[in-house]
C-alpha cells in the first residue's frame, strides 16, 4: 500500500515536468500557432545548464542556496527563447507550415549538437540537490523530500499560469492575440511584442522543466527528444493549444506511465500512443483541444 | 420538380440568429438570387445546405432524400455544388487542371494512378470545352494563381460547374470586380448555367444584377424570407425596399 | 555513364553510390506526401527500418536468402505499417500529422531497442551478403574475395530498381490520383467540396510512400551488412527531411538530386568534423530561409528567368 503511494508521488512529480513542458508547447501554439520541433531541446538545455551550474558552483554555495540554480536555468533558456523568436521564427508566420516546422526542426538539430559540443556525452548530475533536503517518511518507506518540494512547484506553477493568463492583464492581450491576431493588431496590440514574450514564456517553462528534472535524473543526449515525443503525447491527449489539457493530459500520461513501467516495461511508449490513438479517434483534436 | 426543400432550418451561433427558421424551395430549371443585407444569413443558408455547417434544427431534402446529416461528399453525390465567395482554387495546378480535377472526381477517376492525367482525352476535352464556354480557354495552361481576378472568380465557377450538379450554388460570383467585369462575368456565368440546364441558386449584393438576371428572388432579413418572387414583385415589394434599398417606396 | 560507372569508378565509389540510389528511392517515396500531398513526416525512418529490420529477421529467423523474397516481405511489412500508422496520422491537422509521425518513429525505436533478444538490440542484426542470392538465386556471392562482385552485381540491381520506382513514381505523381493529393494539398476545403474524402487519399499516399522508402530500407541493408535500432532512430527521418529540402521538395527529381548529394556530402563531411548534426541543422535552416525552392527548384527558376 504504501509502495502505491510511493508511486503516485512519483508519478505526480513526473506530471509535474510533464504538465511544464505540454504547457510552454501548447502556450506557444496557442499564440502563435507554430509547434515548436525543438521544444524538448530547450527543455535539455535547461537541465544541462542547471547541472552545470550546480555543479560549478557547488563547491561554493551551501547546497540549500543552489536551488536558485532551476529558476536561473529556466531563464537562461527564456533568454535563448527571446534570441530566437525574433530572428528565426517571426520571419516565418506568414509562411505555409511545412517551413514553419522545417525551420523549427533544423533549430532542434543545432540545439541537440549545440549542447554535445559543450557538455560532451557523458551525463550531467546534479543530485547533490537531491541529498540537500534529505528524506521524509512516508508510511514508513523513505521518499526524498526534493520530489514533494518539485510536486509543489508544478502545482506553483500551474496556479501561477492559470492566474497569469486568465486573470492578468497581459494574459488578456494574450488571449486577445491568439484568438484573432489581426483583431488584436487593429485594436493597437503589439502583436510582434507579444509574440516574443509568449514564446519566452514558453521557453522558460521548458528550461524549468528541465532545471527541476536534473537533480532527479541525469542530464544525458537525447533527453531532448525523448521528453519531446512524451510531450507530444501529452498535447495529442489532452489538446494543443490548452493549458488544461496540458494539465490533464499530463497527469494522464504520467499515470499510464507509471503503471505501464510497472508491469510491462518495454512497451511503455507503445503503450502510451495506443492510448493516445484512442483518444484520437473519440476526439480528434484532444480532450480539451480547439478545431485549428 | 422540386429539387431542395429546406424545413424550418434553424442555425444560431450564441445569440445571433443567422437562420432562424428558414422553409426554402427550389425547383428544378430555376435561376435565382438570394440577397439580402450584410448578415441575413444568406451565406450561412448556404453553407448549411452544402455542408459547410449543421443546423441546429431542421431538415434538408434533396428531390427526397434527407442529407440534413449527411457529409460533404454525401452532398455532392446527390448533386450539389457551389463556388466560393473568397475564391478557392487549386493554386499550384494548371487552370486545365482544375476544372479537369473536378471532372476526374466526378467521374470517380480520382483514384488512377497509373496512367498520366493529360493522356485522358475524354476529361481533357471536356475540361478544355468547358474553359471555352467561360472564356478563359486561353489560359488553360497558365497556373491557376496567375489569373486576373475577374477570371479567378470565372474558374471558381467552372470547377463548381464541372461537377455537373443538379444545383449550383454561387456564392456572390461577382464580388471584388470591376463593374465592367462584372457584366461580363454575370453575362457568361449565366448563359453557361442556363445552357447546361443547371438550377442555380446566386447569392448578390448587386441588384442590378439581381434583376437583370434571376428568374425568382428570394430576400432575406435577419434569418428569415422577407419576399420571395419575380423580380417585378421584389421591386414593387416596400418592405424589401425599406431593409434592402434603404429607401421609402 | 551510369552503366558503365562500376568498370570506371571502382568497388568504394560504387558502393557509395549504391547508397545514395538507395537513399533516392527513399525520397521519392518521402516527397509523395511532403511535395505533392503536402504532409511533413518526421518519421520515415519508421519505414526503413520496417525494411531494414524484415530482411534481418527473414535471414535469422526463417532463413531467407534469396533478395526477391526480401522485397516481397519487407514490402508487405512496410505497407502493413504505413496501413497502420496511417490510421493514426493521417486524420488530423497537418501538424499533427508531423507531430505524430514522428513520435510513432520513436516508437518503434524504442519497440526494436527494448526486444532485444529479437532484434539484437543495439549490437543488431547482421545482414552478410554472402548469404545473399539475386535473381531468384542465379547470382550468389560465396567466397573470400566476392566483395567486389557483390558491390557490381547489387549496384547493377539496386540501379534497375531505381528506374522501376523512379518511372512508377513519375507515372503516379501525374496520374489522375496525383493531381488530387496535389488538390488536397493546395486547397483541402476545396478538394472536400468536389467530393474527395480528404483523409482516405492522404491515407493511400501515406501507404505508397511507405511502401517505396520501405523498399529503400530493404535494399539499403545488404549493403550495410547489419541493422541496429539506429536505423529508426529520428536523425535518419530528420536526413530524410533534409534531402528533399536540399534538392527541393516542389519539384520530381530535387528530392533524388538531393538523396544522391547529401549521400556524399555526408560521407566527407563526418570525416572532416564530429559536429555534422550541427551543420545539418544550419543548412536546413539557411535552405528554409533562402533558398526554399532547393537546389533543383531554384535552378529551374533560374533557368525561367533566363530565357
Amino acid at each position: 500500500m504504501e509502495i502505491v503511494a510511493l508511486q503516485v508521488l512519483n508519478s505526480l512529480f513526473y506530471a509535474a515536468v510533464l504538465f511544464l513542458i505540454a504547457a510552454g508547447l501548447s502556450l506557444i501554439f496557442g499564440v502563435m500557432g507554430i509547434v515548436n520541433m525543438a521544444h524538448g531541446s530547450f527543455y535539455a538545455l535547461g537541465a544541462y545548464v542547471t547541472a552545470w551550474s550546480v555543479a560549478a558552483a557547488g563547491s561554493v554555495l551551501p547546497p540549500a542556496a543552489l536551488f536558485i540554480f532551476l529558476l536561473l536555468g529556466a531563464i537562461a533558456v527564456a533568454l535563448v527563447g527571446l534570441v530566437i523568436e525574433p530572428t528565426l521564427i517571426r520571419p516565418f508566420y506568414r509562411r505555409p507550415e511545412e517551413y514553419q516546422l522545417l525551420v523549427t526542426f533544423g533549430l532542434l538539430l543545432v540545439l541537440e549538437d549545440v549542447i554535445r559540443l559543450v557538455w560532451g556525452g557523458t551525463p550531467l548530475t546534479a543530485s547533490g540537490l537531491v541529498d540537500s533536503v534529505g528524506l521524509i517518511e512516508i508510511g514508513g518507506l523513505p521518499y526524498p523530500v526534493y520530489n514533494v518540494l518539485m510536486i509543489g512547484v508544478g502545482i506553483i506553477a500551474a496556479l501561477g499560469i492559470w492566474a497569469f493568463v486568465y486573470r492578468s492583464k497581459f494574459g488578456v492581450l494574450l488571449r486577445a492575440t491568439a484568438q484573432d491576431r489581426r483583431m488584436a493588431a487593429a485594436l493597437g496590440i503589439d502583436v510582434g511584442r507579444i509574440y516574443i514574450l509568449a514564446f519566452g514564456l514558453g521557453c522558460f517553462l521548458a528550461g524549468l522543466g528541465g532545471a527541476i528534472v536534473v537533480p532527479s535524473q541525469a542530464a544525458v543526449l537525447g533527453m531532448g527528444v525523448e521528453v519531446l515525443v512524451m510531450a507530444f503525447v501529452v498535447v495529442v491527449i489532452g489538446g494543443l493549444g490548452s493549458l488544461e489539457g496540458a494539465l490533464v493530459g499530463a497527469l494522464i500520461v504520467s499515470a499510464l506511465r507509471t503503471i505501464t513501467i510497472q508491469f510491462w516495461e518495454e512497451i511503455e511508449l507503445a503503450a502510451l500512443y495506443l492510448i493516445a490513438a484512442i483518444v484520437l479517434l473519440i476526439r480528434p483534436t484532444g480532450l480539451f483541444g480547439r478545431k485549428a | 420538380m422540386t429539387l431542395l426543400r429546406t424545413q424550418a432550418l434553424k442555425k444560431h451561433f450564441g445569440d445571433t440568429r443567422a437562420v432562424d427558421g428558414v422553409d426554402f424551395v427550389v425547383n428544378e430549371g430555376e435561376f435565382l438570387s438570394l440577397v439580402g443585407t450584410n448578415g441575413a444569413g444568406k451565406t450561412t443558408l448556404v453553407n448549411l445546405i452544402s455542408a459547410f455547417l449543421l443546423p441546429d434544427s431542421g431538415k434538408i431534402f434533396i428531390g427526397d432524400r434527407d442529407i440534413t446529416h449527411a457529409p460533404v461528399h454525401q452532398r455532392i453525390r446527390a448533386g450539389i455544388a457551389r463556388s466560393f465567395q473568397l475564391v478557392n482554387l487549386f493554386d499550384d495546378l494548371s487552370v486545365l487542371d482544375n476544372v479537369a480535377l473536378s471532372i476526374f472526381a466526378r467521374e470517380g477517376k480520382t483514384r488512377r494512378f497509373l496512367a498520366p492525367a493529360e493522356r485522358d482525352a475524354a476529361v481533357t476535352q471536356e475540361a478544355s470545352g468547358l474553359l471555352e464556354q467561360f472564356g478563359i480557354g486561353a489560359k488553360a495552361q497558365a497556373t491557376a494563381r496567375d489569373l486576373a481576378q475577374g477570371e479567378r472568380k470565372l474558374l471558381d465557377v467552372a470547377v463548381a460547374y464541372a461537377l455537373r450538379p443538379k444545383l449550383l450554388f454561387l456564392d456572390e460570383p461577382t464580388s471584388g470586380v470591376s463593374t465592367r467585369d462584372k457584366a461580363q462575368i454575370m453575362d457568361t456565368v449565366s448563359s453557361v448555367v442556363r445552357g447546361g440546364g443547371i438550377t442555380a441558386v446566386v447569392i448578390e449584393h448587386d441588384m442590378d444584377v439581381v434583376f437583370k438576371y434571376s428568374d425568382r428572388v428570394v430576400v432575406m432579413h435577419e434569418g428569415r424570407f422577407l419576399a420571395d418572387g419575380p423580380p417585378e414583385e421584389i421591386r414593387r415589394n416596400s418592405d424589401v425596399a425599406k431593409y434592402l434599398l434603404g429607401t421609402d417606396v | 555513364m551510369l552503366l558503365a560507372f562500376p568498370a570506371l569508378a571502382g568497388t568504394y565509389h560504387t558502393q557509395l553510390l549504391t547508397y545514395g540510389l538507395t537513399l533516392a528511392i527513399a525520397a521519392l517515396g518521402f516527397n509523395l506526401l511532403l511535395g505533392y500531398t503536402g504532409l511533413l513526416s518526421f518519421g520515415h525512418s519508421a519505414f526503413l527500418g520496417a525494411g531494414a529490420y524484415s530482411v534481418a529477421l527473414m535471414m535469422r529467423y526463417l532463413g531467407v536468402s534469396s533478395m526477391e523474397l526480401f522485397i516481397l516481405g519487407g514490402v508487405v511489412c512496410s505497407a502493413a505499417l504505413a496501413a497502420l500508422l496511417g490510421v493514426v496520422c493521417v486524420r488530423h491537422t497537418r501538424i499533427f500529422f508531423a507531430i505524430l509521425t514522428l513520435a510513432l518513429s520513436q516508437v518503434l525505436w524504442t519497440l526494436a531497442y527494448k526486444f532485444f533478444w529479437i532484434t539484437g538490440g543495439t549490437d543488431g542484426l547482421r545482414v552478410p551478403f554472402s548469404q545473399l542470392s539475386l535473381l531468384g538465386g542465379l547470382v550468389r556471392f560465396p567466397g573470400a574475395d566476392a566483395f567486389p562482385k557483390f558491390i557490381t552485381s547489387y549496384y547493377y540491381y539496386v540501379l534497375a530498381l531505381f528506374c522501376v520506382c523512379t518511372v512508377l513514381m513519375w507515372l503516379i505523381v501525374h496520374s489522375p490520383f496525383g493531381k488530387t493529393l496535389q488538390a488536397i494539398r493546395d486547397n483541402e476545403t476545396r478538394a472536400r467540396f468536389l467530393g474527395v474524402r480528404i483523409w482516405r487519399y492522404r491515407w493511400y499516399a501515406f501507404l505508397v510512400s511507405g511502401i517505396f522508402t520501405g523498399l529503400a530500407g530493404i535494399l539499403w541493408v545488404p549493403l550495410n551488412g547489419l541493422v541496429t535500432p539506429d536505423v529508426l532512430y529520428w536523425p535518419q527521418s530528420g536526413k530524410i527531411v533534409f534531402f528533399a529540402v536540399l534538392g527541393g521538395f516542389r519539384n520530381f527529381t530535387g528530392p533524388i538530386v538531393g538523396a544522391v548529394l547529401f549521400n556524399y556530402l555526408e560521407v566527407y563531411a563526418v570525416a572532416v568534423t564530429q559536429y555534422w548534426q550541427i551543420t545539418l541543422g544550419v543548412i536546413l535552416i539557411v535552405l528554409v530561409t533562402f533558398l526554399p525552392a532547393g537546389i533543383v527548384g531554384s535552378a529551374v527558376r533560374l533557368g525561367a528567368k533566363l530565357k
